[in-house]
């Protein structure tokens, strides 16, 4: 019973630093390239959108104990839920609001 | 030292500017103090303060909900009445109303229907009936809910106070810039409508939080979501559009406020100011709004069809469906209330289609409702009443709703009456006549007494007439062309139209004035018209198992559900009412004056930011994060009932129920009627 | 009637009196816990559309300089370089403060990590304090263009986040003098960790899309 708290406690550690590590890679790769300037700045946006998109799933994974199990659907549920809601409103504000400045343009 | 002291607050902030506006700052003084003199006369005060103010129970805060609404209500209808009899004398003629003020009447009437009236009357029969329905004994945070009151009421007091202090916005009830910036809209008004949104959409957030997490977690053991009454799944669907739809008016409003008091540049017309984008976010929360307002409507006439037709609901299933296809396609169509301002023709195509979409489920409903009635016992109660109108009336205004999402025919009659004469077509039948008929269907329940049948009838009338003859004009004179917010008119032909309308306005006056008729007979004769057995409509769902009015603790036991409509089969199975064997304590949450002091510090915080009191400000707002925090250090916070109290107070409803006579259902509107339903064979 | 009410169906159908006795008070605080964690979720989500909403408005403002200062002349990489590092480090932290609490339900042990992350937490604050006063005194201040307005707004809004969230715990540490690190308290700090951790991820998009797109554009 203790092993098993022990081994579930050192599980959960590794989880943290492995997110650490990770964090801290993807957090670092755009930030060098936009300070070094080691791409061009069309390839560099991409390194920026897949490195954060990558990131902020490392910390929902490793720090929010976000994952497929099954204790976790309700809170899973809720979260895409809510991602469906933000494309609608980010991405349509987006769309809506360029356009019509094109049009005025 | 003076502007320290009381900021923009002068002499003539106080309204002796015009006889109407003294008259109606009048009638809210006077108004309060005959209400503060009442409670002083009954001696109630101790009673208000520990049977309501500080009561978390989810019963007594719904009906705070609705009385705020009720009061909210009778100062819009009576300024929609004002703006009927302007516009009905107002051709070629300047009329009784200034344009100033005339602007200020249609900004309160808006922003009050739809933020002071429709929202607490809905959150108000939820909260009251939504825990019943799930076999919950209280929303998942008690306090919260308080808190939740507390701010929705804020904002009311400080529209109410706006009649009284300085003058409200002109802006309409939407608000939009750059006519509500500072350069265009100097005054306090603006103001007071920005900080009255503001706490009312924070508490309606909190709510929407609360009832969600309620639905999800404290149903009754054995009710699974596809075994919810249609009214509680309502909840759960307003709930989630509550919780992603209010955050946008939320930034909407407080970018204003920014751009208002920090000088900042989000929607002026200079320096790189974008007003469009603060009608975008405007309309992110709007639309899914409407769907907030009708929804439970939906709900409503779902519970009181079936159980006035004496038979299970038609297409549960599809109605489910039909109400969760509702709730996500309303976050994709918010452009359909801008289609002029200025996007390419394919962007508008897109929203009309998705817009035409909604009619889909909204019709597969009607026919559900429909075939429910088919074959059905129906009794033709008040809220009977109001679905059967509701059903012909709101397939009018949804088909003026598809005309309007075609983007062609919109850009002809944008910004006219007839788009005027549709919203009232959707929000009249689709949510008042529903409320309306949850006040009818729900109030012996929470009181214990029925409302007077005939006088019910009459309100109906009076209600249905109106809305006819006050809007029914106006998609004429909407296509006609007649501008919205017209204070004066120039056109002959608008005339005959604009008295009809008055007439409606009249009659919706009437319908007022006998609501209260109605409350007051009602309570005259709470005698007769008791019902303590607690079912009088032979009720199906689970809060008509219990005494009215019920336990402070809801339910005894928490009952264990295997079916749709559980209470109903219940009934039919001869297993309703059954004396428990074993009597257990429980456990309640305890009084907390939170959620009144937290009311109290946002009031503050609002009045004080919107005359620039900096000190108050600040008081209001450390008085509102310290009392919740203070709350935090309370480990005190639920209180005991013993079983042999539930006990004595279960028998005694149980030796009533026994007592009774079981009427049949065609003597439920008399006053044989004491809450016990014979069941038809 | 009588019948209906002494009669004796199936206790199968419909509703049934459960006579079970209710959950202990232990299981009861256990769902207590449960739905407030999951309340706090939905809190979480509805305060993501705030978030979104600040992102959506800063990202259609790019254009919108009016001739004011832009992100070449006001950002500094270096400083947003170590504000992430700060807030990083602190999520790590505060993720060692639950283990802590959970695994070896040590007081000490949990309130050192939470000042660590408290700590840190304030670093980054001062950070962007002084980042703000950088920007003002170049001449970025809010009221200077659609686009400053936007950006204070939304690096602002997540600032002031991380503000409730130190006074939060120094709550909570007051919280643990009084009543130990009972099962209430227990609660609220994970909720605090949810909290915590939420604001990293928001931080992501702040840096990515403000600091990094905006030094690129």
């Amino acid at each position: 019973m203790n092993d098993d708290h022990a081994a579930e406690r050192r599980q959960e550690l590794h989880g943290y630093i492995i997110g650490l590590v990770s964090a801290i890679l993807l957090s670092a790769i755009p930030f060098a390239g936009v300070m070094l300037g080691l791409l061009s700045p069309a390839a560099l946006i991409w390194v920026i959108a897949v490195a954060g998109l990558v990131q902020v799933i490392v910390h929902f994974r490793f720090f929010l104990h976000i994952d497929l199990s099954r204790s976790h659907r309700d809170d899973l549920q809720l979260i895409l839920f809510s991602l469906l809601i933000v494309v609608l409103m980010v991405g349509g504000t987006l769309w809506v609001l360029t356009n019509q400045r094109h049009m005025m343009g | 030292m003076r502007h320290l002291l009381f900021g923009n607050l002068g002499y003539d902030a106080l309204p002796f500017y015009s006889a109407i506006a003294t008259g109606a700052a009048s009638v809210v003084v006077l108004g309060a103090l005959a209400v503060l003199g009442f409670v002083t006369w009954i001696k109630g005060w101790k009673s208000l303060w520990i049977d309501w103010l500080t009561s978390v129970d989810h019963k007594r805060i719904g009906i705070m909900y609705v009385v705020v609404s009720f009061v909210m209500l009778a100062r819009a209808v009576v300024e929609a009445a004002v703006m009927r009899s302007q516009q009905a004398v107002a051709y070629n003629n300047p009329g009784f109303i200034p344009p100033e003020h005339f602007a200020q009447l249609f900004t309160t009437h808006g922003t009050i229907m739809i933020f002071f009236m429709a929202m607490p009357f809905l959150i108000g029969i939820y909260n009251f009936a939504m825990p019943l329905q799930i076999g919950a004994r209280d929303v998942s945070f008690p306090a919260m809910n308080s808190i939740s009151l507390g701010l929705t009421s804020a904002g009311a007091v400080l529209m109410m106070i706006s009649l009284c202090i300085g003058k409200f916005s002109t802006g309409g009830w939407t608000g939009y810039p750059p006519y509500t910036e500072l350069s265009f809209s100097p005054g306090v008004g603006v103001d007071y409508w920005i900080w009255a949104l503001t706490l009312s959409s924070i508490g309606n957030t909190m709510t929407g939080i609360n009832f969600a997490v309620t639905i999800y977690k404290k149903r009754a053991p054995g009710m699974t979501l596809f075994r919810m009454p249609l009214f509680a799944w309502t909840a759960l669907c307003i709930s989630i559009l509550m919780i992603f739809a209010m955050p946008p008016l939320t930034v909407a409003t407080l970018m204003l406020a920014m751009d208002r008091y920090l000088g900042m540049h989000f929607f002026t017309n200079e320096l790189g100011g974008n007003m469009m984008n603060y009608i975008n976010m405007f309309w992110l929360f709007g639309h899914p709004e409407v769907y907030i307002l009708i929804l439970p409507a939906f709900g409503v006439y779902s519970e009181t069809i079936a159980t006035f037709s004496n038979k299970r609901l038609y297409g549960y299933t599809s109605l489910v469906w039909a109400t969760i296809s509702i709730a996500v396609l309303s976050f994709t169509v918010w452009l359909h209330h801008f289609f002029t301002m200025g996007q390419d023709g394919n962007v508008n195509a897109i929203f009309g289609i998705a817009t035409m979409l909604i009619a889909i489920p909204t019709g597969v409903k009607v026919y559900d409702w429909l075939l429910t009635m088919v074959r059905g016992r129906i009794r033709i109660s008040v809220p009977m009443l109001y679905a059967c109108a509701f059903m012909v009336l709101f397939v009018v205004g949804g088909a003026t709703g598809v005309m309007l999402a075609n983007p062609g025919f919109d850009y002809q009659v944008h910004n006219t009456l007839f788009l005027v004469a549709h919203f009232h077509n959707m929000l009249i039948p689709g949510l008042l006549f529903g409320m309306l008929s949850a006040y009818h269907y729900w109030f012996p329940k929470a009181f214990g007494f029925r409302l007077h049948e005939g006088w019910g009838r009459i309100i109906f009338g009076c209600w249905v007439g109106g809305f006819i003859l006050a809007f029914m004009p106006l998609y004429i004179v909407g296509a006609l062309g007649m501008p919205r917010r017209s204070q004066e008119f120039f056109e002959a032909v608008y005339r005959p139209y604009l008295w009809v309308a008055l007439c409606g306005a009249l009659l919706v006056l009437c319908a007022l004035a006998s609501m209260v008729i109605q409350l007051w007979t009602s309570i005259r004769d709470r005698q007769s018209l008791a019902v303590p057995a607690g079912d009088p409509w032979n009720g199906r769902t689970l809060e008509w198992s219990i005494a009215a009015p019920p336990p402070e603790y809801n339910f005894a036991l928490i009952p264990q559900i295997d079916s749709v409509d559980a209470f109903h089969q219940a009934k039919k199975q001869h297993t309703a009412w059954r004396a428990p064997e074993h009597y257990y304590d429980i456990e309640l949450p305890s009084n907390t004056p939170v959620g009144f002091v937290c009311c109290v510090a946002s009031g503050v915080f609002g009045f004080a930011l919107t005359w620039h009191v900096w000190w108050a400000v600040l008081l209001g707002a450390g008085v509102f994060f310290g009392a919740i925090i203070t709350r935090s250090f309370n480990r005190d916070t639920f209180r005991i009932i013993p079983a042999a109290e539930i006990r004595e107070t279960e028998e005694r409803w149980l030796l009533t129920l026994r007592e009774s006579p079981a009427i049949a259902n065609d003597a439920m509107f008399t006053t044989a009627n004491r809450g016990l339903v014979r069941e038809p064979v | 009637m009588a019948q209906a009410i002494h009669g004796k169906g199936p206790s199968h159908i419909g509703i049934r009196m459960s006579n079970a006795a209710p959950e202990s008070r232990k299981e009861a605080a256990r769902s207590e816990a449960e739905e407030a964690l999951f309340g706090f979720w939905v809190f979480l989500m509805s305060d993501l559309i705030i978030f979104s909403m600040l992102f959506a408005t800063y990202a259609t403002m790019g254009h919108s300089l009016a001739g004011g200062p832009g992100p070449h002349e006001l950002f500094d990489l270096g400083s947003a370089a170590w504000e992430t590092v700060a807030l990083l480090l602190s999520s790590f932290t505060c993720g060692l403060a639950t283990l802590a609490m959970r695994y070896d339900r040590s007081t000490g042990k949990t309130l050192f990590w939470f000042g660590v992350t408290l700590l840190l937490g304030l670093t980054f604050l001062s950070l962007e304090l002084h980042d703000f006063f950088t920007m003002a005194s170049k001449g970025g201040v809010p009221s200077r263009s659609g686009w400053l307005s936007a950006s204070w707004a939304l690096i602002g809004t997540h600032g002031l986040h991380v503000t409730s969230g130190c006074i939060w715990m120094l709550i909570m540490f007051a919280q643990v003098a009084k009543f130990g690190l009972d099962p209430l308290v227990q609660t609220r700090f994970m909720r605090l960790a949810l909290f915590w951790h939420f604001l990293d991820i928001v931080w992501i998009g702040i840096f990515s899309i403000v600091y990094l797109l905006g030094v690129l554009s």
